[in-house]
């Protein structure tokens, strides 16, 4: 089989939702070329661990890299990124000018880090952590005992590295428009346990704060100016104001693509401008918007270690399969974090959640399971070091079980719910994909 | 080696820190803390591990693999 008679799948994106759909094509049986492009000179590696033990100086950067499960027998493109698409000759181009042509091709791309959007973004001290560089180039820097640090950002990346900054016994200072850490993820209600646990931690949360600026001293950033012309003075500044994507190789082609994602059909197909999918394109991970069905089919990416893994594999089954076999991906979204000592974790979406019910433990103790609930129906759960209840409650956020759960069982005490306290959604003129910047787990 | 654990997945039984406690830790109640990389030499410790989780959350990359095509 030469290359032309026999193009190689293609999977762009060297990361975990791209090594798990490669291992997945060799594990159902496909055994023609496959080749991997990266813009990263690494092989794929596991984020999560370079917001928390990456910081703290538990882990070398480069001792992420993931294991591959199946020996996926792929040719490498790594340290060029795609820079452009042709549909109708089924081709990439690289970087570096390479040519590549796909059968099949599958967008494993994922998200970059948003970058700050004010002036002095890129001033020496001012960092964001999406990549092994920047977690490694982050932890040389902490390791240099800067004497302020300053967290733009209280998600959930922007929490972890106070945890972390704070476990190195440095001065840190968060800032967030919201009035508790994890609004727009958790509601206020939680999120309040985080601050809790923050101010315990002896970090300084500053609440409905807004940077305007970072300025300089000797070329090197100093302090941040805020909106309301107040300033924090910082050595350090970790911008942790979620993901966006760059997907303008393939708007250009012809997909509806733009930084909230590139859109997808129910089984992972890329769509293309003219409202069909392309049936050689697939996408997996952060940056596949597709209609999720247990969302009711809204268009939605889901930025979690989960999604990729099932997404990956999904979409190279169905690469794979004939056209009349095309089955639709289902998804109940779940990440976890670790920081102040807890281990938060959560299953299902608390997006437009109305109500929170705490079903075990009690927020005053900081072990609890929290369960929300939308139009009367169950969407999410959230564990504060109670994980082993939480798959209790996936089928019925899976199947949308009425909500609140159990009431007044026999001996049980009674259950209240409460509203969660989901700031108001930003406006348009905020940010161009207002939906995504809550769900920033790397 | 390479180890990665779905921490979705790890319900924080921390049987994989009896098997291989110099590479698996369990902080705070649940926090499972592990690495990713351990030595060649602690194979068959992590293997154990891996087959002591009651939620089959370990993967673990199978010996020589990867080494192929490495680049």
């Amino acid at each position: 089989m030469s290359a032309v008679d026999d193009p190689s799948i293609v999977i762009v994106g060297a990361s975990l939702a791209g090594l798990r759909g490669a291992e997945a094509l060799r594990d159902s049986g496909y055994t023609g070329p496959l080749t991997i492009v990266g813009d990263e000179p690494y092989r794929p590696y596991d984020r999560p661990p370079l917001s928390k033990h990456v910081l703290a100086g538990d882990l070398r950067a480069e001792a992420t890299e993931l294991p591959q499960l199946t020996a996926v027998r792929a040719q490498w493109r790594l340290g060029q990124a795609a820079v452009a698409l042709d549909r109708a000759g089924r081709t990439i181009r690289l970087a570096d000018d390479t040519v590549l042509p796909y059968r099949s091709l599958l967008v494993t791309t994922g998200a970059r880090a948003r970058p700050f959007p004010g002036a002095g973004a890129g001033l020496p001290g001012v960092h964001t952590i999406r990549g092994r560089d920047d977690a490694a180039a982050l932890r040389s820097a902490l390791a240099e005992k800067p004497r302020r640090v300053l967290i733009v950002g209280g998600g959930l990346i922007g929490c972890e590295a106070a945890s972390c900054c704070r476990d190195l016994g440095l001065s840190v200072t968060l800032v967030d428009p919201n009035p508790t850490p994890l609004a727009r993820v958790l509601g206020m209600l939680v999120g309040n346990s985080v601050a809790v646990r923050m101010k315990d931690a002896g970090v300084s949360f500053r609440p409905h704060t807004h940077v305007k600026a970072f300025e300089s001293r000797n070329g090197k950033v100093a302090r941040a100016r805020l909106e309301d012309g107040g300033e924090i003075e910082a050595d350090l500044v970790i911008v942790a104001l979620g993901a966006e994507r760059d997907a303008r190789w393939l708007a250009k082609a012809g997909l509806l693509a733009d930084g909230g994602g590139l859109t997808c059909d129910a089984a992972c197909r890329a769509m293309t401008g003219e409202g069909a999918p392309d049936p050689h394109i697939y996408a997996a991970g952060d940056i596949a918007r597709w209609p999720n069905p247990l969302f009711g089919d809204r268009l939605r990416t889901v930025e979690h270690w989960g999604n990729a893994v099932e997404q990956a594999r999904h979409a190279a089954r169905n690469m794979l399969a004939g056209r009349d076999d095309q089955k639709a991906y289902a998804h109940l979204p779940a990440f976890w974090s670790s920081q102040f000592d807890v281990n938060i974790k959560a299953i299902g979406s608390t997006e437009g959640a109305d109500k929170i019910a705490i079903v075990h433990g009690s927020r005053t103790s900081g072990r609890f399971l929290a369960v929300y609930g939308r139009a009367g129906r169950t969407v999410a759960a959230v564990s504060f070091d109670e994980a082993r209840w939480l798959p209790a409650y996936e089928s019925q956020i899976a199947c949308g079980a009425p909500f609140p759960p159990i009431l007044d069982a026999t001996d049980q005490a009674p259950i209240d719910h409460f509203s969660p306290g989901f700031p108001a959604p930003r406006l348009a003129s905020e940010s161009a994909d207002t939906t995504e910047r809550e769900s920033i787990h790397a | 080696m390479r180890v990665v654990v779905d921490l979705n997945r790890c319900q924080g039984y921390a049987q994989c820190c009896y098997a291989a406690p110099e590479h698996f830790e369990v902080r705070g109640h649940e926090i499972l803390f592990y690495d990713p990389a351990p030595p060649d030499a602690m194979r068959s410790k992590i293997e154990r591990a891996q087959q002591a989780c009651p939620v089959r959350a370990i993967s673990v990359e199978p010996a020589g693999l990867g080494e192929d095509d490495r680049t």
